[in-house]
């Protein structure tokens, strides 16, 4: 935990992403989590996790299912200062996918690198 | 950081998966059907025998006794609710589920 300019307490909080995007509610509320939290000024990552890396790719078209897309949110986190997007090579790897085919830019990281960031956190909040 | 996994690994990637992201001496906690992971002899022994040679494992004495798991992996070791406890007071908590 550090502290903000103005004294307050600032707690490193990563949410984890490990859930395919339409199959299950997860990763939607999850992004709703992040969203909210980010009002409150915490320092706020997110880690893309087996099938969370997904929820991340480009030309996803919802209109046939009915349902709102979100993938779109993610282009819009960082005006929520939520700038800490990070992927787990593995994952990536394993589905056949590159950075290019993701939303967003990310940082590709090494398992163990995530597992480093993890333990740095005050919080670490799996969706 | 104390790593909590409560799903069967039959089921779920959560043990294969967070195996990736453990550090050395983190302690790792089953619990749940998360205690099928460390029944002895079955697919995963070789993973969980990996893992005991850098980090503590433990087991909720109660979720494995509940589903008549006679044999643990050999230095798994079995706790109950205040070992639990001991264990998050000491650690930052990571949920795989």
């Amino acid at each position: 935990m550090t502290e903000d300019e103005d004294g307050e307490i600032v707690k490193k909080i990563m949410h984890v992403m490990r859930r395919a995007p339409h199959g299950t509610i997860y990763t939607y509320e999850g992004l709703e989590m992040v969203l909210i939290m980010s009002a409150y000024d915490q320092d706020i990552s997110i880690s893309f996790i087996d099938d969370g890396v997904y929820a991340l790719l480009k030309d996803q078209d919802t209109a046939g299912l009915e349902i709102k897309g979100f993938a779109k949110t993610f282009k819009a986190l960082d005006g929520y200062d939520v700038e800490k997007l990070y992927v787990d090579k593995v994952s990536l790897e394993e589905r056949g996918l590159k950075p290019e085919d993701l939303i967003v830019d990310v940082e590709v990281l090494d398992s163990a690198a995530i597992g480093k960031l993890m333990k740095e956190q005050d919080v670490v909040i799996h969706q | 950081m104390l790593h909590t996994i409560n799903q069967s690994p039959f089921r779920c990637n959560s043990l294969k998966t967070s195996i990736r992201f453990i550090l050395p001496d983190d302690p790792v906690l089953f619990l749940e059907d998360g205690v099928y992971s460390v029944q002895d002899n079955n697919t995963f022994k070789q993973t969980i025998e990996t893992l005991l040679k850098t980090n503590p494992v433990y087991a909720i004495s109660h979720d494995i006794n509940a589903r008549g798991i006679k044999n643990t992996i050999k230095d798994v070791q079995l706790i109950d609710y205040e070992g639990f406890v001991d264990l998050v007071e000491k650690h930052q908590v990571n949920t795989w589920f």
